[in-house]
């Protein structure tokens, strides 16, 4: 059977569902899936005036990217299992470059560069478009095989791992 | 003056430490403020459905509570520390110790290092048993007021 997930419209639908739809802190800020690829994720996130730490400037709060960030990492990591199983945060370094500009999405970029037996080590930018202005950038360490099971949705097929994807 | 400072202002008269998170619209929506019923200063985020990271454990999203450590960190430097200006956060580093459960998380914060410009802040949260944190953070602010502050914060 040729791997679903070679094929870019599947592949983020996939990651939208296990990312985001079936998790509710990232659904209740309105995380899309923009790219999935061996090793990297990206994840979009609207502005909006829930989100705001300093309502005088409209600036975002750190922590809706703080949650970005630490998603997008894990999903970095998830890009390069070969069967599904489950993962936790270990760390999440987080530095705040510049304040987020009101009223524009927030884009983060995740990679995975190395990933063990039970570690994975990821590092990860947030911009606005420019991902050589950041408005943040992330260090993120992974502990695999964790406790518990994955949450991804059964229904897309375990076949799915061990990503065969194409650029 | 700040609207935050503003209300600082007011809750120092009044004493209800809670009111400080109503100035903070992030705050408000993930249900985070600070209390301090014991005489410490402690920040709360109570439990919705919202928070949840994990649906089969089920867990709290980590990144919630690297957000509620580094609100439990802002509150801690506004209400304890002589601050003239809102507390700009530099960087954080927090590390996940275990999985928070579907309940209310607490957290305090200390300052380790009170400096000119900048501040050095630990954080820690738990549940039901403060000696079983669910996470720790290190956290660097400038306090500066906003004209002293390097452009780009």
């Amino acid at each position: 059977m040729a791997n679903p997930l070679a094929d870019r419209e599947q592949r983020l639908a996939f990651f939208q569902m296990w990312f985001s739809d079936t998790i509710p802190h990232s659904k209740a800020l309105g995380i899309r899936i923009i790219d999935a690829r061996r090793g990297f994720a990206s994840m979009r996130l609207e502005w909006r005036e829930e989100l705001v730490g300093n309502p005088e400037t409209g600036v975002l709060a750190g922590g809706p990217l703080t949650a970005l960030l630490d998603g997008c990492c894990g999903m970095s990591v998830a890009t390069l299992l070969k069967e599904p199983k489950p993962f936790a945060t270990l760390d999440l370094r987080i530095d705040y470059v510049k304040p987020a500009t009101p009223g524009q999405a927030v884009i983060a970029e995740a990679e995975c560069y190395r990933i063990t037996h039970s570690v994975a080590f990821t590092r990860a930018f947030a911009h606005h478009g420019d991902a050589k202005d950041p408005i943040a950038a992330a260090a993120g360490t992974f502990m695999l095989g964790t406790k518990g099971e994955v949450t991804r949705p059964q229904s897309i097929g375990g076949e799915a791992m061990g990503l065969e994807i194409k650029p | 003056m700040s609207t935050l400072l503003q209300r600082l202002a007011e809750v120092r008269k009044s004493g209800e430490v809670a009111r400080l998170a109503e100035a903070i619209p992030y705050a408000r929506w993930m249900r985070i403020a600070p209390e301090n019923g014991t005489g410490e200063l402690l920040t709360r985020m109570r439990y919705h459905d919202d928070l949840v990271g994990n649906t089969f454990l089920p867990a709290i999203h980590g990144g919630t509570l690297g957000a509620m450590l580094e609100m439990a960190a802002i509150f801690h430097l506004l209400w304890e520390t002589e601050t003239e200006a809102v507390p700009k956060i530099v960087n954080i580093t927090v590390d996940y110790l275990r999985s928070a459960r579907p309940v209310d998380v607490i957290a305090s914060a200390k300052v380790t290092k009170q400096g000119r410009r900048m501040v050095n802040v630990f954080a820690e949260a738990w549940q039901d048993d403060r000696s079983k944190p669910v996470a720790t953070a290190n956290a660097h602010f400038l306090v500066t007021s906003s004209d002293e502050a390097p452009p780009s914060l």
